[in-house]
């Protein structure tokens, strides 16, 4: 196992050797607004994600937590702001983009190939890791079929990790609820990400459940030393796992810190609690 | 066996040849129906159209030369001896990508989360175009197709039923055409490939990925576009060799833009989003119309083929609306 996840972090390395240190500024949304409609998601918001830390994003229901990662990778394009990631600062960002940059993520309510095996599926989460062109996907020949085995692998050692060997050949759409978002977790590692987006990664578990996803986050960030943005309303577990949290509260910043400073900021404390707010 | 029963054999034999050819078109249709969710009226003018243009190729003709006769007055034709068939077929098929690649730069790009109907529109604008294109390029004439492709009855099937039937009976053996033969095997090829490729590819995995779920397929970085691309390329690919299997068989001309309409009811039957269910839907299409057209036929005065295609998907909708193993037809479409 340890000899795996060795085997894992040189490969990661290769994607995620791209001078910023550990603790400094990875990631930074300045300004951002996002509106649909009538409808502001967003508001000015600001913040940024250190190299190799876990920041939690929480907030109430409707407060922009998803749109907000949807800003991040590319899904939603903000009418105000900027993104800097890797010191490359933009205003719109793609999706397919930004998974080549090294974004990775997981979805509120699960988007796996539901057709597809485990297996399959993680095995598209490398696809921005493949570099033979068509011609040779074509073709089968020696330099592709090579690389297939070596994503094939890697493959293998995050099934290993997940410990999901006995559903690799099981199409998705049939595992229970669980399995599924570990699957997906398990998709977006395979990208060996530089920072990975996981929205409410525990949501719908049980107590057991929650405490093996919990330890897989743990050990993703420790010893991959990936760098996580978690949404999540196990205030428990967001306590326990992160380094840094920022509250949202219909689409603003309310609170930003760490977990013991956002626990004792009052704001947080009301938005919580459901004491009405002034409204602008 | 009797001759009754070796009688029925052939024609089941013969619809499942026939059958063969229907999948192909169906093929392409499912393709693209998958990856995208359009329904692409244009299919059939495509296998037209990779038709016309691998005959212009083989046959070394001049594309556009009515249009340059009429503008320059001049009256050019060919350019010689025209050139090796495979050749032609290479060339055809990198005419096929070059229109996936327009189609996809100019077309499909600005339509992106267009309702269905929109798309669908598109693609009978596409069919048209394509129509009067293949008509300024190469001639509004039925051209013959040879691509070296074996033909006609074969004596060897013939004379080895004829065996099978006792010897006093009233029995002359089967008839099959290799060509009709050789389109299957083709078929089957054509289709083992793609199954390989989408199976065992990292580009293979990407199109699954797309026609299972868009924005997953964003997020781990495929790009629609490029699948885009390389999806209406495959359908111009199956185009193609549909387009050389019926052009084989009789003559390229507009009326083979109609075998898309022969699809439809392969569609209905096996489902737009499945690829087994294209190849079992055209099998069952091809026996059945065979079969109508032998015992059926002679009670109603033949012509059956012509409407029995659509009165069996006619009667599958009722049962089975989503087909032999389709999903969620009436959300897509
Ligand atoms: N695609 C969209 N179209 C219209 N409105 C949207 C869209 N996406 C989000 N919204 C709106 O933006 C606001 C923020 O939604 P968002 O999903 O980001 O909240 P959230 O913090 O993730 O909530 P939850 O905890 O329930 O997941 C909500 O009012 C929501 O209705
Ligand atoms: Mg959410």
């Amino acid at each position: 196992m340890n000899v795996h996840m060795r085997e894992d972090m040189s490969l990661h390395s290769m994607r995620a050797d791209d001078g910023i240190a550990k603790g400094e500024e990875l990631l930074k949304v300045d300004n951002i607004s996002l509106s649909f409609g009538g409808v502001k998601a967003i508001t000015d918001i600001s913040f940024d994600i250190r190299k190799g830390e876990i920041r939690a994003i929480i907030g109430p229901n409707g407060a922009g937590k998803t749109s907000m990662l949807n800003v991040i990778n590319g899904f939603y394009y903000p009418q105000e702001g900027t993104i800097t990631f890797r010191g490359k600062r933009r205003r719109r960002v793609r999706p397919h983009e930004t998974a080549r940059e090294g974004i990775a993520r997981t979805f509120q309510n699960i988007a796996l190939f539901k057709g597809m095996s485990t297996l399959d599926n993680i095995m598209t989460g490398r696809i921005t890791l493949q570099k033979r062109n068509m011609f040779w996907h074509g073709l089968w020949t020696g330099p592709a079929e090579r690389e297939e085995i070596e994503h094939r692998e890697a493959v293998e050692r995050i099934i290993d990790f997940l410990e999901i060997e006995h559903i690799r050949k099981t199409p998705v759409g049939r595992l229970p609820y669980g399995l599924q978002k570990r699957v997906e977790l398990g998709r977006a590692l395979a990208a060996e990400p530089a920072l990975l987006l996981l929205d409410e990664p525990m949501a719908g578990m049980n107590l057991e459940e929650k405490e093996d996803m919990s330890r897989f986050i743990l050990d993703v960030n420790q010893q991959y030393g990936t760098t996580i943005a978690l949404i999540e309303h196990d205030m428990g577990v967001v306590m326990d796992l992160s380094d840094r949290v920022v509250v949202l509260d219909y689409g603003k910043k309310i609170g930003d810190g760490t977990p013991d400073e956002v626990r004792n900021n009052q704001d947080v404390i009301d938005a919580y609690l459901g004491v009405p707010h002034e409204e602008a | 066996m009797s001759p009754a029963i070796l009688n029925f054999i052939e024609t089941c034999l013969n619809g499942l040849m026939a059958g063969v050819m229907y999948s192909l078109v169906a093929l392409g249709f499912v393709l693209i129906f998958k990856a995208s969710g359009i329904f692409n009226f244009a299919q059939g003018v495509m296998a037209l159209f990779a038709a016309l243009t691998l005959v212009g190729f083989q046959t070394g003709q001049v594309p556009f030369s009515h249009l340059i006769n009429a503008i320059f007055g001049t009256d050019i034709h060919h350019w010689g001896g025209g050139m090796p068939t495979i050749l032609a077929i290479v060339l055809a098929m990198g005419v096929m990508v070059l229109l996936a690649f327009l189609l996809e730069r100019f077309v499909l790009k600005y339509l992106v989360n267009q309702e269905p109907i929109i798309l669908f529109m598109a693609t009978i604008g596409l069919a048209y175009f394509l129509e009067g294109l293949g008509d300024l390029m190469w001639g509004a004439d039925i051209k013959r197709m040879d691509v070296g492709l074996p033909s006609g009855g074969s004596f060897w099937w013939e004379d080895l039923t004829r065996a099978w039937a006792p010897a006093d009976a009233d029995y002359y053996g089967m008839y099959i055409d290799t060509l009709d033969v050789s389109a299957a095997i083709i078929a089957a090829i054509l289709v083992t490939g793609l199954t390989l490729f989408s199976q065992y590819t990292a580009t293979g995995r990407a199109l699954r990925a797309v026609a299972d779920d868009h924005q997953a397929a964003l997020s781990v970085g495929i790009s629609l576009r490029r699948i885009w691309v390389i999806v209406w390329s495959l359908a111009g690919f199956v185009a193609l060799v549909a387009g050389i299997l019926w052009g084989a068989k009789s003559g390229v001309q507009f009326s083979l833009s109609l075998i898309a309409l022969k699809a439809l009811p392969v569609l209905i039957l096996g489902g737009f989003t499945s690829i087994p269910g294209a190849i079992v839907g055209g099998l069952i299409i091809g026996v059945g119309e065979k079969l109508a057209e032998a015992y059926v036929g002679p009670l109603v005065g033949g012509a059956i083929e012509n409407w029995f295609a659509y009165m069996l998907a006619l009667a599958f909708l009722l049962f089975r609306p989503q087909g032999l193993y389709g999903e969620k037809i009436i959300e897509r479409i």
